[in-house]
């Protein structure tokens, strides 16, 4: 079996132009990526960087202008394998209230499976499972918009899971949410890929929910202009900001320490590393 | 002012009509109300009410709700209950100045008023006990028949499912961007009519571009959980008739064949 | 201008089984031309508490003066609180209507029954303090703007009422980290400028608050639970932390710091000010 879930293979994808005047507008531009089994891999970029546009290309939402993209081997071009690639690499949208279909959680997560056309007992387990890792079950039998936002988007997570997929692609997942229901959903995230061992690709523009992610990509204007562990990524401090992105703060200190004249490492990612390397 | 709306809404529990069968539900209630229409005289409602508050104590859902949902409708309850008192020729059983109540009358408008009220209420305990995932569920299975006839069964069930879905969000979404363009000095409550609709503007567009929205990015959710429509579809909760179902039904058809013999061959 | 809160009460569906005790007795005064931070984790009473300043909700009990006005009484007039008092929702985005820009931002102004010519200055007095060029913007449609553009004609909307207090939900909620420092900026440069304009800013960020703001006021449980100058505020990290919150990242760097030098000042909140003094106790200690 191949080693890359996801194989992206010098792709481009022009939006085209609405009217005459103005020009089609190039949102990605010549992107190789390829993403391992189990892997977490961050995309990072801010608004208008392609990162959006990325992930939909990723499950065939979008299909690439040129190049390919192959999800466990099947290209998203091909029609017949496009419900395969769905099922393998699922996705999570950033608006917990615009991707929850029923009016109670449990049916809700049922919805993929129903899809895929599944015996109705397996679907049971697969939704109490799903509900289970998610850490919602005693909310199945609730509505989703008495839920709240760190909530609803576990139950859009699970509502993935059920589905049985690889591989998880997370568009923004946080962006709507308050910081602890970013904190719930960003744990739930780390344990689909260290226990449940789900690929993640994981876009987003929040710098400390990427710090344990086993690569970064940034991209900027359609292309990949950084890629690396998360260390040699934010300890370039000046290149980060000047693409309008954030560091954590003690990255940020240990940058101007160092900048003033002491001797301290600049890969620090956390408080603990700070108080050590000073 | 929205939000008591008790038509429409779940009252989730556990008892034996909670798990009837959707359909014999809505068969049910189908024809408990046209038993209602066969009925003719005051002393037809007994049995009536007797079946419905069973249902409702067999269901424990509490008096205080159900009462709740005649709320809406309660001013078209009281407009029958008046045109039927002082529309109806006979004998005057009071005068209000120049307008005649009669007897006959009064006797039509609580009659009317009884049977509306029983209709909703019937209605009410149906949506109450079954969760609306299940009555589109329900909905589906029962027009599948008429599918051959062109009548698309699944996606009515599923406009209806998301139309429930997002109800509650939309309704929350009004709220705000009233308050947002009230903070901005708009005015809802004021004007003649035409001056009213004409301050719904500012309401309506911020709503619709959002309904849009939401439908778009909804629609992309659904594919990307690989919704393609109805066919090849299973579903989790599988309908099943049940022995309780059966007894169900016979009890309330035994009940419709009752009144109608009555009606027509008995008296 | 200031804002005095005395025993505010507010009881959502109260009576019912769902009743719920927004505000459960806030004291606030706000001086005349502060910038204030109000946190809280959601569901702690803020959203509540500003809808009241502005007048949208009505307490169940208490009373709020502005400058001396009270708005909580009935016979108030809307228009006037209004016109005292504008508020920024939560993505404002949402609630823009017009085909152009200058019809959206006039909505406010002209509510309040301004002359044209009058209401035209206000457009462009607050394009400009949004950062929005007047002639180029005027007359594009809102939708047609990126998300954070839209914020700002969102903002310049309420803006343009000429509001003596200025409450902002979460302007940045939403926002890639580019378009939060453009926001924060230009509420600082408004904030600068205007010396009599009262601004209190809803945020959860500590480390956006930490930076821009006089005051801090910190809601748990429908109360107040914490006011004071940042520096104060972030001396009770338990506290903050008990109540869902958090100091920012470089105040727990500090505190870590206190075994390595106990004489190492640990009521910072910002990169700047953990720079400064790790420097200066670092020196210390290589001159001793």
């Amino acid at each position: 079996m191949n080693d890359h879930i996801i194989e992206i293979k010098d792709i481009s994808f022009i939006y085209p132009s609405k009217d005459i005047d103005s020009d089609d507008y190039k949102a990605l531009d010549n992107i190789n990526i390829n993403i391992k089994r189990g892997e977490f891999v961050a995309i990072l970029g801010h608004n208008g960087s392609g990162k959006s546009t990325l992930s939909k290309l990723m499950n065939g939402i979008l299909l690439p202008t040129e190049g390919d993209i192959l999800v466990n081997g099947m290209n998203t071009k091909s029609e017949e394998e496009i419900w395969d690639i769905r099922q393998t690499a699922g996705m999570v949208f950033q608006n917990p209230d615009n991707q929850l279909v029923a009016t109670i959680v449990e049916e809700d997560i049922a919805f993929g499976p129903e899809n895929q056309g599944i015996e109705p007992s397996e679907i049971r387990r697969r939704v109490d499972e799903a509900l289970n890792i998610v850490d919602m079950y005693p909310y199945r039998k609730s509505a989703p918009h008495a839920l709240s936002g760190g909530q609803k988007q576990r139950i859009a997570i699970a509502g993935i899971l059920a589905m049985d997929p690889d591989c998880i692609i997370l568009d923004e997942p946080t962006a709507m949410l308050d910081p602890s229901g970013r904190k719930e959903v960003m744990n739930t995230v780390k344990r689909l890929n260290l226990k449940e061992k789900k690929t993640i690709v994981h876009i987003t523009h929040y710098m400390d929910e990427v710090v344990e992610a086993d690569r970064i990509i940034i991209l900027e204007k359609g292309r990949i202009i950084a890629e690396g562990k998360p260390k040699e990524i934010f300890s370039q401090v000046e290149k980060v900001r000047k693409i309008g992105l954030d560091v954590p703060q003690v990255t940020e200190l240990a940058y101007e320490l160092n900048k003033s004249g002491i001797d301290i490492d600049t890969k620090v990612l956390n408080i603990e590393e700070l108080v050590n390397s000073l | 002012m929205l939000k008591n709306i008790t038509i429409g809404q779940y009252f989730p529990g556990d008892s034996s009509i909670h798990k009837l069968d959707p359909r014999i539900k809505i068969i049910s209630v189908i024809l408990y109300i046209a038993a209602l229409f066969f009925m003719d005289k005051f002393i037809y409602y007994i049995p009536a009410i007797i079946l419905l508050t069973s249902t409702i104590l067999v269901a424990k859902l509490p008096f205080k709700y159900i009462i709740k949902g005649l709320k809406p409708i309660f001013i078209l309850i009281i407009i029958t209950f008046l045109i039927n008192t002082f529309m109806t020729p006979g004998e005057i059983a009071f005068e209000i100045g120049p307008i005649t109540a009669t007897k006959e009358g009064l006797r039509q408008a609580s009659f009317m008023a009884i049977r509306l009220i029983l209709l909703v209420l019937c209605t009410t305990v149906l949506t109450l006990t079954t969760s609306p995932i299940l009555l589109t569920d329900g909905i589906e299975k029962l027009l599948n028949p008429f599918k051959r006839i062109g009548l698309p069964a699944h996606e009515l069930a599923m406009m209806m499912t998301i139309a429930l879905r997002f109800i509650p969000t939309l309704l929350e979404e009004t709220d705000k961007i009233m308050k947002a363009q009230m903070a901005r000095g708009a005015d809802f409550e004021s004007g003649n009519i035409i001056k009213r609709a004409k301050n719904l503007i500012p309401l309506l567009v911020p709503l619709f571009i959002s309904a849009f929205r939401r439908a778009d990015e909804l629609a992309m959710a659904m594919e990307a959980r690989c919704y393609r429509g109805g066919e090849n579809r299973t579903r989790m909760r599988e309908l099943e008739l049940k022995r309780f179902d059966i007894v169900f039904l016979i009890i309330v058809l035994i009940y419709l064949i009752l009144i109608i013999l009555f009606r027509y061959f008995i008296n | 201008m200031s804002i005095e809160i005395r025993d505010l009460v507010h009881i959502y569906s109260e009576g019912t089984p769902f009743e719920k005790r927004a505000l459960d007795g806030v004291n606030l005064k706000i001086e005349k031309g502060k910038f204030i931070g109000l946190i809280g984790h959601t569901g702690s009473g803020k959203s509540t508490l500003i809808q009241h300043i502005n007048g949208l909700i009505k307490p169940n009990s208490g009373e709020i003066l502005i400058n001396g006005l009270n708005i909580t009484k009935k016979e108030i007039k809307m228009r006037e609180v209004r016109q005292k008092v504008g508020l920024v929702f939560q993505y404002p985005e949402h609630q823009l209507f017009e085909e152009t820009v200058e019809k959206d931002i006039s909505f406010g102004p002209m509510n309040l029954g301004l002359k044209e010519d009058i209401i035209k200055e206000r457009v462009k007095d607050s394009m400009e303090k949004v950062g929005l060029d007047y002639l180029e913007y005027k007359d594009r449609s809102p939708f047609e703007l990126s998300g954070g553009q839209k914020r700002r004609v969102a903002i310049a909307g309420v803006i343009a009422m000429n509001p003596e207090v200025l409450i902002l939900d979460e302007p940045t909620a939403g926002l890639d980290p580019k378009g939060r420092e453009d926001i924060l900026g230009q509420i600082k440069i408004l904030n600068d400028n205007n010396p009599d304009l009262t601004i209190i800013l809803v945020s959860h960020s500590m480390e956006d608050i930490a930076n821009l703001v006089d005051k801090i006021i910190v809601m748990n449980g429908g109360k107040v639970e914490l006011y004071g100058t940042p520096r104060e505020i972030f001396k009770n990290i338990e506290l903050l932390e008990r109540v869902g919150l958090a100091a920012p990242q470089v105040t727990y760097v500090m505190k870590a710091l206190k075994n390595k030098y106990p004489d190492i000042d640990t009521e910072i909140y910002t990169v700047e000010q953990a720079r400064d003094e790790i420097l200066r106790v670092k020196r210390g200690q290589e001159n001793a």
